[in-house]
């Protein structure tokens, strides 16, 4: 309980900031989303169900946008398909197998973490793309976006699962030796299972980075805005949509990308429920 | 004593923006301009102390703002047509589209139709062009970039009509796409292929019709892919509107010109 008599003004003066700090976080949030609420509904109520469709042509006045939440989706997937297991996999060994190598390897894994995403871009417009190429063109395609992502995300989800088989107590280990279980086994069966749902969250919150990231997917993703028919063909995401249009986009076409916004936003809102109630509804920060 | 200072900065701060508007001029028109004109008005307004506000709204716009009175001078990004006689159009600048491949490509020209063909995606290998086997990687520009205007005009498409194998923002994404790829066929502004072909990066610029992509066919307007640059006027200009006029086509400020790929009007 905190009091508020006049002999603990700080108190009371920190419990304000407190509550304006908390504040403006909602405010800035709710305001976001109010200024995309507020820009797309007249369009919202306009074209309506047309949004659903997969043919993007603002310039005709065309505003499908269901092939681009699907790219965005898809992109994000496989990189999670990719990166998750290669960090859990990773982090497990590091830790269980190889304690030795574990620091310095963590090292070099927060300097990945630290490298701005533009630059994992560049490499995959000017080394990846082109040895897709090679075997199959255009070389720009889901697959590449996917796998740029997947270097993009790899070193945190390894860091948040280290973070979280740390964070299991010591007796698991030395009762599970008592016991005379395998190595393997101990991890399969006790240690990933206690550790899961932070594990969970960890990858979540990476999921959500990689639906978000934009220049890098921008690079490498081909942009052309249809469902692909493999991991070779091009897929353009909702980030990568606006970041193209909206410099040079106009009247409705310029509510059309805000709209995408939202609707982005409603993609990451829905995953994050989904997730919350795969870890059984409680919050436990990782 | 430094905070009384400060104050004084500010109210001089404040008392500047409020300066009457007699020497001031409004701009407005095509959205392909008006970075150009945002960039040159700052320099401007350094220079000489005077204001320059710049709105894009496309041609259309600037046209009707200068006809209404309501901007001092129009951006058009195309040639003044016979509807326009009552406006002064001054030119600018130009601004073109190359085609470009691979420098390793062996097809030296495509006309137009091959053009629409590839974009179509009725033709879909170079062996049907007279090169080396290889599916096109046909790449194209992402909607309501001016270029991307400027070649679905040229070529008479409607952007659903153009099947592209990849899509792009910025010219230098479509060149190194390009560049990195033996069969991909692009379109960038025409300045920028040509200081990239320069510097080295595989590129080869195609002839349209016949006319090779030089800047100097651009500068005479004989390249076919290319687009004046203007600001109309009406009636007699004043002296800020001269000067405005002298400043923006300085030779001194081409390289302002190229930052944005487009190409002064020689003197």
């Amino acid at each position: 309980m905190i009091t508020t008599s006049s002999r603990f003004h700080a108190d009371a003066a920190l419990t304000w900031l407190l509550r304006l700090a908390g504040g403006a976080a909602v405010l800035v949030l709710g305001g976001i989303v109010a200024v995309l609420v507020i820009q797309s509904v007249p369009f919202l109520v306009e074209h309506g169900w047309a949004l659903w469709g997969n043919d993007w042509q603002p310039g005709l006045g065309r505003y499908g946008m269901a092939a681009m939440v699907a790219g965005s989706v898809l992109v994000s997937m496989l990189a999670l398909g990719i990166a998750g297991p290669v960090a859990v996999l990773l982090a497990a060994w590091l830790r269980y197998f190889a304690p030795t190598i574990r620091r310095p390897i963590l090292i070099l894994v927060e300097l990945m973490a630290g490298i701005p995403s533009v630059v994992y871009g560049l490499w995959g417009m000017l080394v990846l793309v082109p040895w897709i190429n090679q075997w199959a063109p255009p070389g720009a395609s889901w697959l590449a976006a996917s796998l740029v992502l997947a270097l993009m995300i790899l070193p945190l989800a390894l860091l948040v699962t280290d973070t979280a088989l740390g964070q299991l107590p010591g007796r698991y280990l030395q009762a599970g030796q008592a016991l005379s279980l395998s190595r393997v086994g101990m991890l399969r069966r006790v240690l990933l299972p206690q550790a899961w749902p932070s594990i969970v969250s960890g990858l979540v919150l990476q999921f959500g980075r990689a639906l978000g990231e934009t220049m890098a997917v921008l690079m490498v993703a081909g942009n052309v805005v249809q469902w692909p028919a493999s991991l070779f063909d091009p897929v353009r995401t909702l980030t990568a949509n606006i970041a193209l249009e909206m410099a040079y986009a106009t009247g409705d076409h310029r509510i059309a990308l805000f709209a995408s916004g939202l609707l982005l936003l409603l993609v990451t809102a829905v995953l994050l429920i989904l997730s919350w109630r795969v870890r059984g509804g409680e919050y436990e920060p990782g | 004593m430094w905070l009384q200072r400060w104050w004084l900065v500010l109210a001089v701060m404040l008392l500047a923006g409020c300066q009457p508007g007699a020497d001031k001029l409004v701009i407005t028109g095509s959205s392909t301009i008006a970075p150009l004109m945002a960039d040159l008005a700052e320099q401007f307004e350094t220079h000489r102390g005077i204001q320059v506000d710049v709105q894009s709204g496309g041609s259309g716009r600037g046209i009707s703002d200068v006809r209404q009175g309501l901007a001092d001078f129009g951006m058009v990004s195309r040639a003044p047509t016979s509807d326009e006689k009552d406006l002064d159009a001054h030119l600018i600048g130009r601004d073109g589209i190359a085609m470009i491949v691979h420098a390793d490509n062996p097809v030296r020209a495509l006309s137009d139709a091959q053009i629409v063909a590839i974009y179509t995606g009725a033709l879909d290998n170079w062996s049907e062009l007279g090169g080396k086997a290889g599916a096109i990687t046909v790449v194209h520009k992402a909607e309501g970039r001016s270029t991307q205007e400027l070649f679905l005009d040229h070529f008479g498409l409607s952007s659903d009509q153009v099947k592209p194998d990849l899509v792009i923002g910025e010219n230098q994404q479509g060149i190194k796409a390009v560049a990195g790829d033996p069969n991909a066929i692009g379109y960038v502004s025409i300045g920028s292929a040509i200081y990239e072909a320069d510097a080295g990066v595989p590129l080869r610029l195609l002839p349209l019709s016949g006319v090779p992509a030089t800047l100097e066919n651009v500068d005479q307007g004989r390249y076919p892919l290319s687009r004046e640059l203007n600001l109309v006027s009406q009636g007699a200009l004043s002296e800020v509107a001269r000067q405005w006029l002298a400043f923006v086509t300085d030779p001194a400020r081409a390289e302002t010109y190229h930052d944005y790929y487009f190409l002064p009007v020689s003197r």
